[in-house]
């Protein structure tokens, strides 16, 4: 009971406001800018040589205030959204009329899902495993040259170091594909050669991701070792003559990983952020190629539905690591 | 200058020193460039280096060396905008928070929290997208200022927070200083080099943004600017035609630019507190 009400109230109640907080900002910030969405469809229309006379431009406004949830009073909009939201009704999108957003968006997600999942779990655990075992004995060749290679990839935003992955790995030396989920036109079925290509079409999106990944734990996890280390109990291990590598990874790693978890859990925003410009890079199917759409085409429906859906799922992933720490620390669970 | 040459002697701050002191000189450059980078076709297009043209031409017929020129000023005084102005709005949110405690403390963390765990990129993204083309260097320079204190702010306030328990600011205070004073004469020099290595970092991070924004087509792209530059070359398919001066040029210039920044931000703050390496940890 101690344990609900000191530790999983307190952020059950951040993690409504934060998404009470996002949410309202991806409503506000459409009506705070001075460009109408409305306004900018039918200028696009008439670009596009519809022709309309006035009535059925008043027509056309109002059904686009319709749905763009533009109609009626602020607080009569702001309450719509949220019925619209809670049913997961974005409206039509514009880019491909008139599938739903929700429809194209569930289409994408597992794609990222899978990808941003598996590139995570890996590179956190091989960073931190790596860093702390370059931590620990510090004086290693492999060790320092670890931490050069990582002072040239840390500092790389993603979009950079994804593109120079796509000209090394793809047009100068044509190993990977240029881009794509799979290959068009294949039809996606169970079998070797299906997930064959799926994995030749994910690796160098996979690639870039992880090696950014791996690079920030490496030097997160360093760090905390190189304290962790001169703590008393590893002293103390060390005097009673514990082997070094059980003293690594029993003693050293494991404490140090704790502050990673949260670490983790804080980050996870821009790893998302991160893994939607890889996509981009590489045109993998996932939410940040429909994102690049969406901008491209003006699509506001699918630009807000993409920014709220990943508010939603980085701020649930962000819970769940935090409601997983106490599993983890024992220091919690008693308290 | 005796600071200056300690440091020098330190490689990683060297290399970062002297890319940056380059950049620099090619950011002044740009005001003596004999060409208008706005205007097109005003050299002949697609040529490879060449002595009249260091780094080859573009295909619209523009310098890409000048046009370097532009986009490194255009893109250091955009980050300088966004770096300067989320460091004022960290050190107040980080100092009010650490000095008040309480309920500005409670709320304050929990605006800087809810800053992290957004996905920012997409809100950023957002924004632009519907102030297209209206979005210059400047506002967006302001814009990634508003969105990029949180973490920072985390960090002065930690640092704040042990700075209020030491027994100078029981003395300071008990003889009467204000409070601003206490916070401008006796803090702010223990702030300073978080202060600094936070700076750099944002820099840094606003660069990087301002590429990804640039290639998303967000930006006002006549502009020019690292991000510019190459969104440019991406549209005229630089890449399969095998113009690898037009493409390579922002993408060596960046990537440089990055590694010289980190560097310089590790060994700065290394230099004036080795401490700092526990508190800079984390900033992804």
């Amino acid at each position: 009971m101690n344990f609900v009400k000191r530790y999983l109230l307190p952020r059950l109640i951040i993690y409504f406001l934060v998404i009470f907080i996002g949410i309202t900002t991806v409503f506000i910030i459409p009506r705070l800018l001075p460009t109408d969405p409305v306004l900018q469809t039918i200028t696009r229309l008439r670009a596009q040589g519809a022709y309309m006379d006035p009535e059925s431009t008043q027509r056309t406004i109002e059904t686009l205030q319709e749905l763009f949830g533009l109609k009626g009073s602020l607080s009569d909009q702001y309450l719509r959204f949220w019925q619209r939201l809670f049913k997961g009704d974005f409206g039509p999108s514009f880019f491909q009329f008139p599938t739903p957003v929700i429809t194209l968006i569930k289409q994408s997600l597992p794609w990222t899902a899978a990808l941003l999942l598996t590139t995570t779990l890996v590179s956190w655990f091989l960073g931190n495993i790596l860093g702390g075992f370059a931590g620990y004995f510090s004086n290693q060749r492999w060790g320092r040259f670890l931490d050069y290679f990582a002072m040239v990839i840390r500092p790389m935003p993603y979009y950079i170091l994804a593109l120079g992955l796509l000209i090394l790995l793809a047009y100068i030396f044509p190993i990977f594909p240029l881009g794509g989920g799979y290959t068009i036109g294949m039809r996606l079925t169970w079998s070797l050669n299906t997930l064959l290509t799926l994995l030749r079409h994910a690796f160098l999106p996979a690639l870039s991701l992880l090696l950014i990944g791996t690079f920030v734990w490496f030097q997160a996890m360093k760090l905390v070792v190189q304290s962790v280390k001169n703590d008393d109990f590893v002293k103390y291990a060390e005097a009673g003559g514990i082997r070094l590598n059980k003293i690594a990874t029993k003693y050293v790693i494991k404490n140090a990983m704790l502050p990673q978890i949260t670490g983790l859990a804080l980050s996870l925003g821009q790893i998302f952020s991160g893994a939607l410009i890889t996509e981009i890079v590489f045109s993998y199917p996932g939410l940040g190629t429909l994102l690049y759409n969406a901008i491209f085409t003006g699509d506001y429906n699918l630009l807000m539905g993409i920014t709220a859906i990943s508010i939603l799922v980085v701020t649930t992933s962000i819970l769940v690591i935090d409601l997983l720490y106490p599993l983890f620390d024992p220091r919690v669970r008693y308290k | 200058m005796k600071v200056l040459k300690d440091l020098l002697r330190d490689g990683k701050f060297a290399f970062g020193f002297f890319v940056l002191i380059f950049l620099i000189f090619l950011a002044i450059l740009s005001f003596f460039s004999p060409y208008d980078p706005y205007r097109w076709n005003l050299v002949p297009r697609d040529m490879p280096p060449s002595l009249s043209h260091i780094l080859g031409t573009t295909s619209r017929g523009q310098d890409v060396f000048w046009e370097l020129c532009f986009a490194v000023r255009n893109s250091l005084i955009m980050s300088l905008i966004a770096g300067v102005l989320s460091r004022i709005i960290a050190i107040l949110v980080g100092m009010i928070a650490g000095y008040k405690g309480g309920m500005a403390d409670r709320f304050l963390m929990f605006v800087s929290d809810s800053f992290l765990v957004l996905p920012l990129f997409l809100i950023i993204v957002l924004i632009g997208s519907m102030a297209k083309a209206r979005l210059n260097l400047v506002s967006l320079g302001l814009l990634l200022g508003v969105f990029g204190w949180a973490w920072d702010a985390r960090v002065i306030r930690s640092q704040v927070l042990s700075l209020r328990e030491r027994d100078f600011t029981y003395t300071s205070l008990l003889s009467g200083s204000r409070t601003m004073s206490l916070i401008f004469k006796e803090y702010m020099p223990f702030l300073t080099p978080l202060v600094f290595a936070t700076f750099i970092g944002n820099v840094s991070w606003a660069i990087g943004m301002e590429i990804t924004l640039a290639i998303l087509n967000v930006l006002r792209i006549e502009t020019p600017s690292l991000g510019t530059m190459l969104q440019w070359a991406l549209n005229y398919q630089a890449l399969l035609l095998g113009y690898w001066w037009w493409i390579g040029t922002p993408v060596v210039t960046s990537i440089m630019l990055f590694i010289a920044l980190y560097l310089l931000s590790i060994s700065v703050s290394e230099y004036l507190d080795p401490r700092m390496r526990v508190q800079r940890i984390g900033k992804a």
